[in-house]
């Protein structure tokens, strides 16, 4: 009876075993097939097409003949809103991440906090929603715009998007500055704001920046509010009261339209590799940065 | 006022002070006089208040929440505790040294440039020159002149310890505390910080808590026993050792106790 029991319960944890190792892995390897795919289908836009033109090139004019897959401009696009979003959403956010965590009493700072992690949960298509029925109009009526569908409606509505990945990051940043220093601080007769200003802000640099980072990873990679909100026109933009038209909003609203196997399918790949690369390269920077800070 | 009045007149006065941590009584009716340019030594068994009563003469117990008080304490024959005190210049009379070193994470020049930035307005080399004459003060200079805007966070202990001093006398105040600033530190760092509290009580009143009576007996002039938020007994250092006028004390100093 007990040997039966003894074997069971090998089993169990034989297949236990076997079933989380397998789930390890096919996560890897669902992650390796979904680049090498975004590899494969992107990279074949150059069998016919100059990578070059491609990098450098002003025009995208994907439906015309010859056809012209020039990135710049939805590259331009994508850098000019998030940057204008994280121009907005920096100081905005460091201004609440010192509110929540450094002045706010605690029972309003536990409010506060899930006030801007409830606004992480709605979903972007309904703030695009919301965006595109007040933000646009608003926008055209207080710069007197042709219309409202411009960058900078988009940087304000990705700036709200950004909120709370920025806030939390950075409240978390503040909190982990050991007290000591700011003991140390007051101790020697700085004020409130001067512990902040000159010590805890200091100190907890490295988290701030690493959240800024994940914060513009949020930005470039969002798509249906900024497809929403922005325009779509694919010029190259010099201001941001322009319509632009980003990366993951030419992906989305013509990768209904081309046909598959075709130059204008391969080119929405290749966008995305680009895409890939950016995201990567900034998650890897806030990487680096958290990394930094949990050494210091 | 001749020399040897200021040294009769207590530069510091606890006056029948009772301290509350929210129903907690931390300190019971502590009345002392602190002389000036002297060490006391403040010893007890831990627990006994010996931090509460350093942290309610710059008045940082302000930070830990439901804090109430009675009576006084009165610094340079001012008041401390009642309306219209200005912390930031008390705090600027009345520097402390916590147990654990605590340097800013900034370079070892903003270190000691911290409190004259906020409260000096000096020019670029005056500037410098407090931090050169904070750091000599502190035996740091020769060494670290050549590094001055190295991370303050890469020195060793005793020297982290020395910056957190350096950093106090730079904005010249009257009193330093110092709350067990040794016992962080190893043997030989110990003996160097002692060696400087002795040096810097010819220019500061300093009151230290410490829970090593060899080194209460080496550094102070005054010592201050409490037992349980009370003062038991308070003298010169060297009578409180040889012949302290209370069994408990002596039960506490002999180690019989505590
Ligand atoms: N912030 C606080 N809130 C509530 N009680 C406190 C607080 N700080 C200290 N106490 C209590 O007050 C009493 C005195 O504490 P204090 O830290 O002054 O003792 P101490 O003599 O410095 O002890 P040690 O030698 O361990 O450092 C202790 O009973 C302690 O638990
Ligand atoms: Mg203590």
């Amino acid at each position: 009876m007990k040997s039966v029991r003894r074997i069971w319960n090998r089993i169990v944890e034989f297949v236990i075993e076997k079933a989380i190792f397998l789930a390890g892995i096919l996560s890897i390897v669902f992650v390796v097939l979904i680049f090498v795919f975004l590899l494969k289908e992107g990279l074949s836009l150059f069998k016919e097409y100059s990578p070059l033109a491609f990098l450098f090139g002003t025009k995208w004019y994907p439906i015309s003949h010859p056809p012209s897959f020039g990135i710049v401009p939805l590259l331009l696009g994508s850098v000019v809103v998030t940057l204008g979003s994280i121009v907005i959403a920096v100081p905005l956010g460091v201004g609440a991440a010192i509110y929540v965590g450094e002045v706010a009493p605690v029972w309003l700072r536990e409010i506060l906090k899930a006030t801007v992690e409830f606004l992480a949960a709605i979903p972007s298509i309904v703030l695009g929603f919301i965006g595109l029925v007040t933000l646009v109009p608003l926008v055209k009526q207080v710069f007197h715009l042709q219309t409202g569908l411009t960058a900078i409606s988009g940087s304000i509505m990705l700036a709200f998007m950004a909120m709370p990945t920025i806030v939390s990051m950075m409240e978390d940043a503040l909190r982990a500055v050991p007290s000591s220093y700011r003991y140390g601080a007051i101790a020697l007769g700085a004020t409130r704001w001067q512990t902040i200003w000159r010590v805890m802000l200091p100190a907890a640099s490295s988290g701030m920046l690493a959240a800024v980072m994940l914060g513009i990873g949020r930005v470039i990679g969002e798509t249906m509010a900024v497809m929403m909100i922005t325009g779509n026109a694919a010029g190259i933009p010099t201001s941001l009261m322009q319509p632009v038209r980003t990366m993951t909003a030419t992906i989305a609203a013509e990768m209904g339209e081309a046909v598959q196997g075709s130059d204008h399918y391969f080119s929405l790949f290749a966008i995305g590799i680009v895409l890939f690369i950016i995201t990567f390269a900034i998650n890897l920077t806030a990487a680096f940065f958290i990394n930094r800070r949990s050494k210091a | 006022m001749s020399p040897a009045d200021s040294v009769d007149q207590p530069i510091i006065r606890v006056e029948d002070f009772d301290l509350f941590y929210g129903g907690f009584q931390a300190l019971l009716k502590v009345n002392m006089s602190i002389r000036p340019r002297q060490v006391t030594a403040i010893i007890g068994p831990s627990g006994c208040g010996k931090s509460t009563l350093l942290r309610s003469i710059n008045r940082m117990n302000d930070l830990a929440g439901e804090v109430t008080t009675r009576g006084q304490i009165i610094i340079d024959k001012q008041p401390i505790y009642g309306k219209g005190i200005n912390m930031v210049d008390l705090r600027k009379r009345v520097g402390m040294v916590f147990q654990r070193p605590n340097p800013f994470p900034l370079s070892i020049f903003e270190n000691v440039a911290f409190g004259p930035r906020l409260h000096l307005g000096l020019s670029k080399t005056a500037l410098r020159e407090v931090v050169e004459k904070s750091l000599t003060g502190v035996g740091l200079w020769e060494e670290m002149k050549d590094r001055l805007y190295a991370p303050a966070l890469s020195l060793t202990g005793e020297e982290q310890q020395r910056l957190c001093i350096a950093r106090l006398i730079a904005v010249s105040p009257e009193v330093l505390l110092m709350d067990e600033p040794c016992s962080a530190l190893d043997p030989i760092a110990t003996d160097h910080i002692e060696e400087l509290i002795r040096e810097l009580k010819s220019q500061y009143t300093i009151v230290i808590v410490t829970h090593n009576m060899a080194q209460a007996a080496r550094v102070s002039d005054e010592t201050a026993y409490f037992y349980l938020g009370e003062l038991i007994e308070m003298g010169q250092t060297e009578k409180i050792f040889t012949r302290p006028q209370k069994r408990a004390t002596e039960d506490y100093i002999t180690g019989r106790f505590g």
